[in-house]
């Protein structure tokens, strides 16, 4: 297990106050300039040697994403936007850092900043979040009282200024070019890449943007060093990660720990165990609601990192740990996961757009055994359909969690939905529509 | 399912008041110059708060000639983000989440007691006018599930009693005590601390 000295986060549980007084006696702020002063690129070299890996789900390498961004400003600007739309469902850690540990973030900002030549930083926080954003106001408006950011900020000689902006509920929104849609004032629909927004951004400027977590641990990074974090979690999927665990377990709770701590040891030890027993444990989603679930005999031995999981066809995400016991419904949980990507949808693909309804309306129906033995097979034809064929990754996001299902508990559903494909007149199946014809009181004509 | 329907009681005018003219201006600083547009979101929320929580299309055409752009882009935005409310919501409005999180932990049964305590419909105006309810997506609070949100505050860790309790609260008009409401403190395990112990007790 981690050792309390080793976690980032230390004031996670908000024992020691989030005031920028407070977080300074906790080692924030502390040597900002010097680092800066140090110079772009040692800051991304000792980020790369880091191996500090995104993290808001796709798992990128940090260092590497930076040094994407020109490294001379041209005529035009360069931003840096942070996305705190958390909506990921089983996710709620970024929440903490901005309510908590607002500080953390607004100095990693300033530090990534400097190394990506933006002026400028959008903070895009969910809408939901609003008493969190307030929070964040605070600390920032605290932070430019004290010249910590501002004109100069930490004497620097760096300019640098920060604003909040909200979004208005929509999931889609995280995507990262959709963010940029939404923060121009527009529809948050993704856009085509390449050009990657590295490149082409936020109204056409070079933009990097990270998730809050990802840059909230930088300061800590180069303030303790590369190695030390490198020399936590596992080769490749170093350092601390926020978990959150919620679902049929005894303590649910968001836990600091270390990359690669096994899924048993996260659950039993932190959240106080399945309910009913370990042994009464269905399933779980390890990386919020996009992520396919693994079943109880995976879930015994699985590591929690990105390359352990994707191992197992699944992926760490962002860390929210669904656990599903054996008093739920399997299918129908999902039917609701699908439920949510049904609405989340943006609309502009085709595939996403109307196969996120089928998927859904499918669930269902197996769910209350309506559904024919045949259709299993053709709702993976439907993932499969969505997967790849969408301008974002919301069309993986929506048919992974249904795979996973598929994948696991296939045995399942044909038990509860094993009518004979071909309709059989005794079976009165609501949805098919030429049912009717089989029928004999309709198929004859009456005159 | 936001409420996208738009409603058919629209006022004729709709205009900032002078404090929130001050603050769409602010508003608009914080992007660069030309770029006002992006500032519509936030013109949204404002006019949303000054007009009792939803959105008429006056103040619509309003944003759009502030920030001189077409009204049909005001209109794009406002109906597909769902936090904008295109129809009068209760006074308080309760936005429960049945994401399967919350779901596992119960939340239907908070959606029973909302029909039964506020009224039968989805985004119908309870009979003494106060409140409205609606199911939504996940809020990010799965850690605390099952949670309500009702207007800027989350209600944590909750069951049907003590949601009907929190009801009956708003029923008299009174702002009930957000957090948990199960007495534990923001995110950590309940009851038995495994991490960060030395800091609680220092």
């Amino acid at each position: 297990m981690l050792e309390d000295k080793d976690r980032i986060f230390q004031n996670l549980y908000n024992d020691l106050g989030e005031d920028v007084e407070s977080s300074r006696k906790r080692g924030d702020w502390k040597d900002t300039n010097e680092i800066i002063l140090k110079g772009r690129d040692w800051i991304i070299n000792e980020i790369k040697s880091s191996e500090l890996r995104g993290r808001g789900g796709a798992g990128f390498p940090t260092g590497l994403k930076w040094s994407f961004a020109p490294k001379e400003v041209g005529s035009r600007p360069h931003y840096l936007v942070i996305n705190a739309d958390e909506s990921e469902p089983g996710t709620c850690k970024d929440r903490d850092i901005l309510r908590f540990e607002p500080h953390k973030l607004i100095e990693g900002c300033l530090i990534a900043a400097y190394t990506v030549n933006a002026h400028v930083c959008y903070i895009y926080i969910r809408g939901e979040y609003y008493n969190e954003g307030q929070k964040l106001q605070k600390a920032i408006d605290e932070a430019y009282s004290q010249k910590l950011i501002g004109k100069n900020a930490s004497n620097t000689g760096w300019d640098f200024d920060i604003y909040i902006h909200y979004g208005a509920g929509a999931y889609i929104c995280g995507e990262e070019t959709a963010l940029l849609e939404s923060l121009e004032g527009k529809k948050g629909q993704p856009r085509l890449k390449p050009p990657f927004p590295a490149l082409i951004g936020l109204y056409g400027c070079p933009t990097i943007i990270n998730n809050v977590e990802t840059i909230a641990v930088v300061p800590t990074i180069l303030k303790r060093g590369a190695k030390w974090f490198s020399s936590l979690g596992k080769p490749k999927n170093t350092g601390t990660k926020i978990f959150c665990i919620s679902g049929n377990v005894n303590r649910p709770c968001n836990v600091e720990e270390e990359m690669g701590i096994p899924l048993k040891e996260l659950i039993e030890k932190h959240a106080g165990g399945v309910i009913g027993g370990w042994e009464n444990l269905k399933a779980i989603i390890p990386g919020g609601s996009s992520m396919p679930m693994l079943p109880k005999e995976i879930c015994e031995t699985i590591k929690m990192d990105f390359d352990s999981l994707v191992e197992q066809k699944s992926g760490l995400g962002t860390a929210g740990i669904v656990v599903i016991n054996k008093d739920q419904d399997i299918i129908q949980c999902m039917a609701r996961i699908a439920r949510f990507y049904k609405h989340e949808s943006c609309g502009q693909c085709t595939p996403c757009r109307e196969g996120s309804g089928w998927m859904w309306r499918m669930l269902e129906r197996m769910a209350k055994g309506e559904a024919s033995r045949e259709e299993v097979d053709m709702l993976m034809d439907v993932t499969k359909q969505i997967e790849g064929h969408t301008i974002c990754a919301f069309g993986e996001g929506s048919s992974w969690p249904v795979q996973g299902l598929l994948r696991h508990f296939k045995k399942e559903i044909i038990k509860r939905n094993n009518f004979n494909p071909l309709v059989n007149k005794d079976n009165k199946i609501p949805y098919l529509v030429d049912q009717h014809l089989l029928e004999k009181d309709n198929a004859e004509i009456k005159s | 399912m936001s409420l996208k329907k738009i409603s058919k009681d629209q006022p004729e005018k709709f205009e900032f008041n002078d404090r929130n003219i001050e603050l769409a201006k602010k508003m608009i600083n914080n992007y660069p110059e030309g770029k006002q547009q992006s500032a519509v979101m936030s013109l949204l929320y404002i006019a949303q708060r000054q007009n009792n929580n939803w959105i008429p299309l006056a103040a619509m055409k309003y944003i759009a000639k502030f920030l001189s752009m077409p009204y049909i882009k005001v209109y794009e935005v406002a109906t597909f983000y769902s936090m904008y409310n295109l129809t009068p919501v209760g006074k308080f409005f309760y936005q429960v989440c049945t994401t399967t999180p919350c779901m596992l932990r119960g939340a239907y049964k908070l959606v029973d007691v909302c029909k039964k305590k506020i009224s039968n419909k989805e985004n119908e105006i309870s009979t003494d006018g106060n409140s409205s309810w609606m199911e939504v997506e996940c809020l990010g609070a799965c850690i605390n599930a099952p949670m309500i949100q009702i207007n800027d505050e989350y209600y944590e860790d909750l069951d049907e009693k003590k949601l009907e309790n929190i009801i009956e609260q708003t029923m008299k008009g009174k702002t009930p005590k957000p957090g948990s409401y199960r007495g534990r403190v923001n995110s950590e395990p309940e009851n038995n601390r495994t991490t960060l112990v030395g800091i609680k007790n220092a």
